[in-house]
């Protein structure tokens, strides 16, 4: 069986978040034994969700679960948002991206989480938990992925070993990138290779300096791609040899006999991550937690590593991974982090000065 | 045409369910558009309905009268090359035998069912240098080495060309089919030679369903967003390309709204400017 390629998670759902699905579902009554309504990303994830973790899940701990289609992007929050308003969750938990956790913090979207009740969210990495001013757990991490260079081994044989390698006058015209300020993460990679980490992405200046080396990449690039199959293809086939691309997607084009290769450069692969929340709404709360809980077993990561392709949320030693299981999926080497607080506070601005720099 | 007020109010009941129509599906929409191009963006696709000129004040810029540009260059050449191989296309078709005429109408047709991004991979797959074109000029000693073509601003232009045609012999093929034969035959009678009774009689004869149809195709062109990314550079990407990011990965309706509008706008004058010179041009 060959899995869908990570097109059919991100991209398919790009589109379908294009239609805001403002269709308001009939508002239920909700019975004590309703299934708890989970949301995931359609498509691969939520296939994957269904037949490897949902039915454990409701063996382990005698809850029925109700599985619901998420687009990315940030459709899945304005609903969120709108049946809020109407006291309705259309799912209890759901998995967001780090930015659309943030705004619906902003309006206290999200129920606030009992620790007490969750021991395991203990083992999940303190940079994945999100908690409202006060403290109080608004999201905890669910499943992380990697952005790394991806090579055609035909073309480039020896692996790379840094994102600086990117800017060398040797790639002229090679490189295939990410055409978004929102899902390249240039600004933090570049941050991180040449201005020693993304915490210098602190002011509108530095900023824009940062932007400024990124811009010097534009004679290295031949594709700046929002669909990744376009990418993919091109690296299978050699058309465009180099470029970043999605660690565990490489990978299974690898197993599948094609010259590719994932390289983790030595600051860190850029890694990205989903988080579960809950509906502030939801009359499901205690079962919610019984499930963010369940999920953030090492036990449960290290089955997700092996059967979705995701990088774990929790440290290494605690999973029996093997070392070919955990180089599939993920890396030691510290990782670029988002600056999400960025892309968040700043998101019209980052975007503009993008496209200027890119379009110019 | 027999043009008659109807002489009872009844007599009005027929344009009912058009207008109906023409408010419900277009000015409603429409109206509710623009008025999202006034409100102030929250992010995350939220907004605030309060009145407001800040998405047309940040839509003045250099930036995107820039990229407007790049979106009247695109659609400019892409009409000009649909009009230019289809008029005379369409013209050979007209004179061809009937069975000829219905294999091409029929192929022009086939292309308006393609989805567009298929397109975009095909042409991207055709300009390439490990599978396409590239390979084979180089076997045809052409080039020294494989080269790809794509992406590029010809790349866009050969891609949107492709989707326009079958609009532009659509349009000009009842125009043309009217032709009265003796036409032609009078001006050879005259000495002209085939491509000069052409160049000289049927194509000023036919000025102005030329240039409609290069205003509609221009128009057409104009919405044009996906060849754009797949086939071009980010210096090639259109007003249209800027639209979709803004509504659909930005999330910020009432700038991609304010944007919608500001291409509009710009897009109606163009034509009546156009339909004016034209219609001077066509009494001088």
């Amino acid at each position: 069986m060959t899995r869908p390629s990570a097109l059919s998670r991100r991209t398919l759902l790009k589109t379908a978040s294009a239609l805001p699905l403002t269709l308001a579902a009939p508002s239920v009554l909700r019975a004590a034994g309703e299934p708890l309504k989970v949301g995931v990303y359609g498509g691969y994830f939520q296939d994957s969700f269904d037949s490897f973790v949902y039915p454990e899940f409701t063996k382990a701990t005698g809850i029925e679960i109700e599985s619901i289609a998420v687009p990315t992007g940030e459709a899945w929050l304005i609903q969120l948002q709108q049946a809020a308003r109407a006291k309705r969750a259309p799912a209890d938990v759901s998995m967001m991206a780090t930015v659309s956790i943030m705004r619906g913090m902003r309006t206290g979207l999200w129920a606030t989480l009992d620790e007490a009740a969750m021991p395991n969210v203990s083992n999940i990495l303190p940079t994945l938990i999100n908690r409202y001013d006060d403290g109080g757990l608004a999201a905890v991490g669910a499943v992380s992925w990697y952005i790394t260079v991806a090579t055609n081994t035909d073309s480039f044989p020896e692996p790379i070993g840094s994102w600086a390698e990117l800017w060398e006058p040797k790639y002229a015209d090679s490189l295939g990138l990410l055409a978004l300020v929102s899902n390249s993460y240039l600004l933090e990679i570049t941050a991180k290779t040449f201005f020693g980490g993304t915490d210098y992405l602190s002011s509108d200046e530095t900023i824009r300096e940062v932007l400024g080396k990124v811009a010097e990449l534009k004679p290295n690039t031949r594709l700046w791609y929002r669909d990744e199959a376009q990418f993919e293809q091109a690296l299978k086939s050699g058309e465009i040899p180099i470029g970043q691309y999605y660690h565990d997607v490489t990978g299974l084009a690898a197993a599948d006999g094609f010259p590719v290769r994932s390289n983790f450069p030595k600051e860190g692969g850029l890694r990205e991550s989903g988080n579960w929340a809950v509906a502030g709404v939801s009359e499901k709360i205690e079962e919610a937690q019984v499930f963010i809980d369940y999920m953030s077993q090492p036990s449960v990561q290290a089955m997700l590593a092996r059967n979705l392709g995701t990088a774990p949320n929790v440290a290494r030693e605690s999973m029996d991974l093997t070392d070919e299981e955990f180089a599939a999926v993920s890396s030691e080497i510290a990782p670029v982090i988002p600056r999400y607080d960025l892309h968040f506070e700043r998101t019209d601005w980052l975007n503009q000065i993008w496209a200027e720099m890119l379009q110019a | 045409m027999i043009q008659s007020r109807p002489r009872t109010p009844l007599g009005y009941l027929p344009i009912l369910l058009p207008a109906f129509a023409l408010i419900a599906f277009y000015i409603v929409p429409f109206g509710s558009m623009v008025g999202m191009s006034f409100f102030h963006n929250l992010g995350g696709g939220a907004y605030e309905q309060v009145f407001t000129l800040e998405n047309y004040a940040r839509l003045v810029s250099p930036f995107f009268l820039s990229v407007l540009g790049t979106s009247f260059e695109v659609a400019f050449l892409v009409a000009l090359f649909a009009i230019v191989i289809g008029f005379p296309f369409t013209y050979l078709l007209v004179n061809a035998r009937r069975g000829t005429q219905v294999f091409w109408l029929i192929v022009m047709l086939s292309v308006l069912s393609l989805s567009e991004a298929i397109i975009g991979f095909a042409w991207s797959t055709l300009l390439s240098r490990t599978a396409g074109i590239g390979v084979l000029f180089e076997a045809l000693g052409l080039t020294e080495k494989a080269q790809s073509y794509a992406p590029s601003l010809g790349a866009v232009l050969a891609g949107v060309t492709y989707i326009a045609m079958p609009y532009a012999v659509l349009l000009l093929y009842p125009i043309l089919s009217r032709i009265e034969p003796d036409i032609e035959q009078a001006s050879r009678t005259l000495g002209a030679s085939p491509l000069r009774a052409f160049f000289n009689v049927i194509v000023p004869m036919h000025r102005t369903p030329i240039v409609v149809s290069f205003v509609m195709i221009f128009v057409f062109t104009l919405g044009s967003y996906l060849l754009p990314q797949i086939l071009g550079r980010p210096t090639n990407w259109t007003l249209s390309v800027v639209i979709s990011d803004q509504a659909l990965l930005q999330s910020n309706m009432p700038f991609a709204a304010a944007l919608s509008i500001f291409l509009m706008t710009v897009t109606i004058l163009l034509v009546l400017l156009v339909t004016l010179i034209n219609r001077k041009g066509a009494k001088a």
